[in-house]
């Protein structure tokens, strides 16, 4: 770090072109990117920054000329013109010259950046708070991405963890990262569920408002394969700095590939929400759902913030009858920022996070939700809590995957 | 110049010490703290504003210090994210309500009457009702941050469904808004009844000091647009309490139409918080050129081009929302014209400094470096114009740069070198030349530390409105950060300045400096309670300009 201060500290200029210097400008300037239309942007950056940096020269070279020149203290005499209407012209004229000079080929790059025909494929992205969905349309493929858990805990206030270790990807990575084939026209479309987001991923040149209730659409063609990182643009709320995004650009087959994978995947989880869950494995899911998608507001600790969001723990909706809260957490609260999460999570999340809610912060019910029942409340069954004591699973302390919050709250039941 | 003298001795020889000096005890200031209440003197009035902006100035600083000590470096170590989301929201709530218009607010009611010889203001109680408006909604603004739910959190640009989540605190926010905007509609309506009614005879618009002429644009623009703001979050009022879907899309609804309505206001705002700055600059460049203002006229046109101008570029803080490309187009291009009639400004700026016989006296350095560093900020205003490096910058400290560019080395420095400028007119002693000039030099380097390595982490990928960020940003923002509490702190130094100036100094004379033009320098130092009782005359006299 030392040494990149002293980097940061010399001029521009002084930097070699060629070679691997050629990367410190990295941290100093717009990055070319990997599709057409980010390399014209680049130029076009490129372009109207040196054509300011002329315009500033010019000026301020006049004006530093007439400061040193046309002082008092070297006796200068004080001349008497105060108009000149050719002089009014000219400086009208020209810069206007300048100004066409330089919306053509701005204009040129809009209209290719507008233009969305022929696309290959159509990604759906969905911006919550704090983290996305990406939906392939055509695959059927569907899942969210949220900051990477180990960089989400060293973000924490006071978390004492060292953040060298994570280097310039610290914020930058992702539990689940988006996938996409090189070569393809890829359309995305952008929505939000909550509040605006915009997703930015600067090597690709995009960036586009997730607006609720809307979609707008943009599109790359990505021409290398690699790893590109954006961030949420945005301001969306508390966590607005920590919802990354992580696009994967891979070749075709590869895509194929992971695309088959993707899909057992999705098969043998749907499954998994027929089988009998024990208590530990929903709490353990639940603890790790709560902190993506509920700590936000309502804490980690579920102590809420007073006045703003409130607590889970001991509350009434999380210690009350399981309906409420399953409802609550289902269709949220219209008028409050409480998001409905129907559509957010998986039965088994939603199973997972309720079972979790209800057993931990002192709240100590015993319920158990299973996905199943989850899943058949959506056609309108009222859920059945089970308690843990009817459950045939064995003895929960001896599980060595509890976390310390499961077992606190599992030996709350005993 | 000869001119000039002469109407300044004819004035004098005419009125005796008539409007230079007053006589009758009885229409003095009141005695005690009452006179600050219930004054309705434009002197009284400019200074209380002046005093007010100072404090704000101060309290929008510390925020701001807030947002750089968590910056400093990377991870989160001071304060909540979000209590950094309500001091960035706050930071610029503060500064561009509390610090910039006011002060600007200030200066116009101080000075304008003085510049065109009129008595006072056309409507001196409601310029007491204009002032006394504002202490009330900021200590409703800022009484938020001790509310449990926190203060304001979702940006100053206040965009739904985000700024809906606000807690408590909103309809409070929502009340000091109303309140502050009609201060301004008020304050507005003041001057531009003081410019159309109080000019003696003689004065006609094309002789107006640049400054008048910029307030008057100014105070147009204020009361064009203040009324939008209003009603945009009186929409957000209802659609919170009133169960109303302006913004909202599952009652039919739409989220983008408030940014529009928002920026049909904000983007006008823009130039109310630097049209008053071209005129202070207009006015002291050849004061300290000692030439006359080059281009009188062009600088006149471009200003009005500049404030129609601003009417139809709002849409240019909405590049990434989703417009349809001809509505970018038309929004890039009318953006680029800006550039034009602002070009012209700054020319014709360099124009007058051009053979003139200059010192630099701290109200100078000041201009000077405004000139210099707005013009930075206006160029980087340029590249942010071309809609396709706009998606790119949108959203980052390159953004970030750009208006504090324009707006800390530029609108603040406009008035604290209109500070320096009037300050011995104010007080009738010279304040500290050698502390003037050392607070310029300190606040140019910290100013520079402190914005100029955001265009370099902004353009790299850093996003605005965060509380931590990747390594590769960590050495631009503890630099930034060094500059921040660099140039925060030699603010003390202008404090005291102003402090010592009032309490004493060298007496100044009534011309004070010595390329000065203008009625208020006819006027003795300090400037009476009372001033231009009897219209002066103005005769053909160009003095103003």
């Amino acid at each position: 770090m030392k040494s990149s201060v002293l980097r940061a500290m010399l001029p521009a200029s002084l930097i070699p072109v060629a070679g691997s210097s050629w990367a410190d400008w990295g941290a100093l300037n717009m990055p070319v990117g990997v599709t057409e239309v980010s390399r014209d942007v680049q130029g076009l950056h490129m372009l109207i920054f040196w054509i300011c940096c002329a315009i500033g020269a010019v000026v301020f070279g006049v004006m530093i000329y007439s400061m040193f020149m046309h002082r008092k203290s070297k006796g200068a005499k004080p001349a008497d013109f105060h108009e000149s209407t050719t002089v009014e012209i000219v400086w009208t004229v020209v810069p206007l010259v300048i100004l066409i000079a330089m919306a053509i080929p701005a204009a040129k790059v809009l209209i290719k950046m507008e233009d969305f025909s022929g696309s290959e494929m159509s990604i759906k992205i969905t911006g919550y708070q704090w983290r996305w969905q990406y939906e392939y349309l055509d695959e059927g493929i569907a899942f969210y991405s949220a900051l990477d858990a180990t960089q989400n805990a060293a973000r924490q206030q006071n978390a004492d963890i060292d953040l060298e270790q994570f280097g310039e990807t610290y914020l930058r990575d992702v539990d689940n990262e988006l996938v996409v084939p090189v070569g393809k026209k890829i359309r995305f479309l952008h929505t939000a569920a909550d509040v605006i987001h915009s997703w930015w991923v600067p090597d690709l040149a995009v960036k586009k408002d997730a607006i609720p209730g809307f979609i707008n659409e943009n599109w790359a063609r990505i021409d290398e394969p690699g790893i590109y990182r954006g961030k949420c643009a945005e301001l969306c709320g508390r966590d607005h700095g920590f919802m990354p995004i992580v696009v994967r650009a891979v070749p075709q087959e590869e895509f194929d590939t992971w695309v088959a994978d993707q899909k057992s995947a999705m098969a043998s989880a749907d499954a998994a929400v027929e089988r009998n869950w024990s208590q530990d494995e929903l709490l353990a899911m639940g603890e790790k759902i709560h902190g993506q998608s509920c700590a936000g507001c309502h804490q980690q600790e579920g102590q809420g913030i007073p006045g703003m969001f409130p607590a889970i723990a001991g509350s009434d909706v999380a210690t009350g009858a399981l309906d409420t809260h399953v409802a609550t957490i289902m269709n949220g609260i219209e008028g409050t920022p409480m998001a409905a999460f129907r559509d957010a999570l998986s039965d088994t999340e939603l199973a997972a996070v309720i079972t979790f809610q209800r057993n931990a912060f002192g709240n100590e019910t015993g319920d158990v939700v299973q996905p199943l029942a989850v899943r058949e409340s959506r056609t309108g069954t009222p859920i059945e809590p089970i308690r843990q004591s009817l459950l045939d699973v064995g003895s929960p302390a001896a599980s060595p995957n509890a976390s310390p919050n499961a077992s606190m709250a599992v030996t709350g039941v005993n | 110049m000869s001119s000039h003298e002469d109407v300044v001795h004819h004035s004098n020889d005419a009125e005796g010490a008539g409007y230079g000096h007053h006589d009758h005890d009885e229409h003095g200031p009141a005695p005690g703290l009452m006179r600050w209440v219930t004054t309705t003197n434009h002197k009284d009035i400019g200074t209380l504003y002046l005093w007010f902006s100072m404090i704000m100035f101060f309290i929008g600083g510390a925020m701001a210090l807030v947002i750089r000590a968590e910056l400093f470096q990377p991870g989160i170590q001071i304060v909540d994210p979000m209590f950094f989301n309500s001091m960035t929201t706050m930071h610029a709530l503060v500064m561009i309500f509390g610090v910039v218009m006011p002060a600007f607010v200030g200066l116009a009611n101080w000075m304008i009457p003085m510049m065109i010889g009129a008595p006072d203001m056309a409507l001196p109680r409601l310029n007491n009702w204009s002032f006394w408006i504002m202490p009330f909604a900021f200590t409703i603004l800022l009484s938020t941050l001790f509310m449990d739910s926190g203060g304001p959190a979702g940006g100053w640009t206040l965009y739904p469904p985000l700024v809906l989540q606000m807690g408590d605190s909103f309809a409070y926010v929502i009340f000091a808004i109303h309140f502050l905007g009609i201060s301004s509609v008020m304050g507005s309506i003041n001057i531009v009844a003081t410019i159309f009614n109080m000019r003696p005879p003689g004065m006609t618009f094309m002789k107006m000091p640049m400054f008048v002429w910029t307030w008057l644009i100014t105070a147009y623009l204020l009361i064009a647009t203040i009324p939008v703001l209003a009603g945009a979050v009186t929409m957000l009022l209802t659609d919170r309490f009133f169960g109303t879907s302006f913004f909202s899309a599952s009652g039919g609804g739409d989220p983008v139409m408030f940014q529009h309505i928002f920026w049909f206001f904000g983007h006008p705002e823009v130039y109310i918080l630097i049209l008053p700055a071209f005129g202070i600059v207009s006015s002291i460049i050849p004061t300290f050129a000692r030439k006359p203002l080059f281009g009188y006229d062009s600088m006149v046109y471009a200003t009005a081009s500049i404030a129609f101008l601003s009417f139809i570029v709002w849409a240019h803080h909405m590049f990434t929302t989703g417009m349809p490309l001809a509505g970018e187009l038309f929004f890039m291009f009318s953006t680029m014209m800006i550039s034009v009639p602002t070009g012209v400004k700054v020319f014709n700026w360099v124009a007058t400094m051009w053979k003139g016989s200059m010192s630099f006296e701290t109200p100078m350095l000041f201009a000077v470096g405004f000139v210099i560093m707005f013009t930075i900020g206006g160029l980087s205003g340029l590249m942010l114009a071309m809609t396709p490096a706009d998606i790119q910058y949108h959203d980052t400290y390159f953004v970030v740069a750009h208006f504090h560019y324009v707006l800390v080395p530029g609108a603040i420095y406009s008035i604290m070198a209109a500070t320096y400028y009037w300050l011995p007119k104010w007080t009738g002693n010279m304040y500290d030349e050698k502390l003037g000039k050392m607070h310029f030099w300190i606040s140019t380097i910290f100013v520079n530390v402190l914005f100029f390595p955001m265009h370099f982490v902004g353009l790299a990928g850093m996003n605005r409105r965060i509380p931590d960020y990747s390594l590769q940003f960590a050495d631009w923002n503890m630099i930034a950060t060094i500059g921040a509490f660099g140039f925060g702190f030699s603010q003390l130094m202008f404090f005291w300045i102003v402090v010592k100036c009032i309490k004493g100094g060298e007496k100044a004379s009534g011309e004070v400096w010595e390329g000065a033009r203008g009625l208020e320098w006819t006027v003795a130092s300090p400037a009476p309670y009372h001033t231009f009782e009897t219209a002066p005359n103005i005769g053909s006299a160009t003095l103003t300009r």
